[in-house]
């Protein structure tokens, strides 16, 4: 992660050294950091309603409820979390976000399943397996309607705005595949004790 | 299937947000204290993202900015056009894992110039939505947890947007080709 963000911005400055756009690079440097400021007070909102929801149905018993339902799938993903752990939970319910697009609910979900997972984790600046499983599948997209896709599509026109959901579909379940297969042959790689 | 779907995505969330305090309440559980005890969690977990999140978000806006997305992008495109990746999709390809924002504003520009239903469209369409702002996921995710060592993570996540992107363009060639 070091060598690619170093390179990043590396490539970035000898680009805009030959094609004279130095001001806008810096300008938009610093243009990024506001937003991402911005960015991170606008999840803080999602995030406090949903984990204060979920506490509600962790102290309910709701959650370890959840957390078997998803024991038969999830055990063989994230074998090092116990099967009853709230973890599970909220892994489940990230993913079932997804799926259905409200992203808004996803991340604070998603950044509730890191945390248990970070508790279970020995090394606490080093991603454990089960994150960069969790991750990939994550990072791969598991949507079932692409809403935004759907709606760009309807407004420039097209005859059949939601005929891409099919072949979405069968699309997004390879690259989910691609993403756990890769999670799994590349820890060997990556073991604990490195970057 | 889209109508149930919708439908699913229409009542989800306050179905959620009446069903937990409910059942919690029938549990005996002191909800409103509970909610406040949660709600506090997601007010740290937000601030502590920021520094990750400008890390990686200042970078990704300087590259995008430097040009050098689009050297990029001519630099691999006499490769992949032969084999149905055309010139004009291919920027979503390099944008889509750094930039939600970006990639949105590519595919809008491949439908409004060449129209939704070509077949550069449908395919950016298909792109989009078998991929994900990878960058930006782990940024968050890692960065509420305070990790900075994140191992394979990256890779894998890339690996599953490059699957996402010729998974997408075989479907494209069979059905629209």
């Amino acid at each position: 992660m070091n060598l690619l963000w170093l390179l990043l911005i590396a490539v970035a400055f000898v680009v805009a050294a030959f094609t004279g756009r130095t001001s806008e690079m810096g300008n938009a440097a610093l243009q990024s950091a506001t937003d991402a400021v911005t960015l991170a007070l606008g999840l803080v909102g999602g995030m406090a309603l949903w984990l204060g929801l979920m506490r509600i149905a962790e102290k309910a018993g709701l959650v370890a409820l959840l957390a078997r339902a998803a024991r038969p799938l999830f055990a063989r993903l994230f074998p090092e979390v116990p099967p009853d752990h709230p973890a599970m939970s909220s892994i489940l319910m990230n993913i079932a976000a997804n799926m259905l697009g409200i992203g808004n609910a996803a991340t604070p979900l998603g950044i509730k399943a890191m945390l248990e997972l970070q508790s279970l984790n020995a090394k606490k600046d080093t991603a454990s397996d089960a994150m960069v499983m969790f991750l990939a599948i994550n990072t791969s997209s598991v949507t079932l309607i692409p809403a935004t896709i759907i709606a760009l599509r309807a407004k420039t026109g097209s005859a059949d705005p939601a005929e891409i959901i099919g072949p979405g579909i069968l699309a997004t379940a390879c690259s989910t595949a691609a993403g756990i297969a890769a999670a799994l042959l590349l820890k060997r790689f990556f073991r604990k004790e490195e970057g | 299937m889209k109508a149930v779907l919708d439908l699913i995505s229409a009542w989800a969330v306050p179905l959620f947000l009446l069903g937990i305090p409910l059942y919690g309440w029938a549990r005996g559980v002191k909800v409103y204290e509970s909610f406040v005890e949660g709600a506090k969690e997601g007010f740290e977990v937000g601030v502590r993202i920021i520094p990750y999140l400008v890390a990686i978000l200042a970078v990704v806006g300087a590259f995008r900015a430097s040009g050098a997305m689009d050297a990029l992008a001519r630099l691999v495109a006499p490769v992949t056009a032969p084999v149905g990746l055309p010139a004009e999709v291919l920027p979503l390809v390099v944008v889509r894992p750094l930039s939600g924002g970006g990639a949105t504003g590519v595919v809008g520009e491949i439908m409004n110039s060449l129209g939704p239903d070509s077949y550069a469209g449908r395919l950016a369409s298909l792109i989009h939505g078998s991929s994900e702002t990878t960058f930006y996921v782990l940024a968050v995710y890692f960065g509420a947890v305070g990790i900075h060592k994140i191992r394979h993570a990256l890779w894998a996540g890339l690996i599953a947007d490059l699957a996402g992107v010729v998974a997408s363009v075989i479907i494209a060639g069979i059905l629209w080709g």
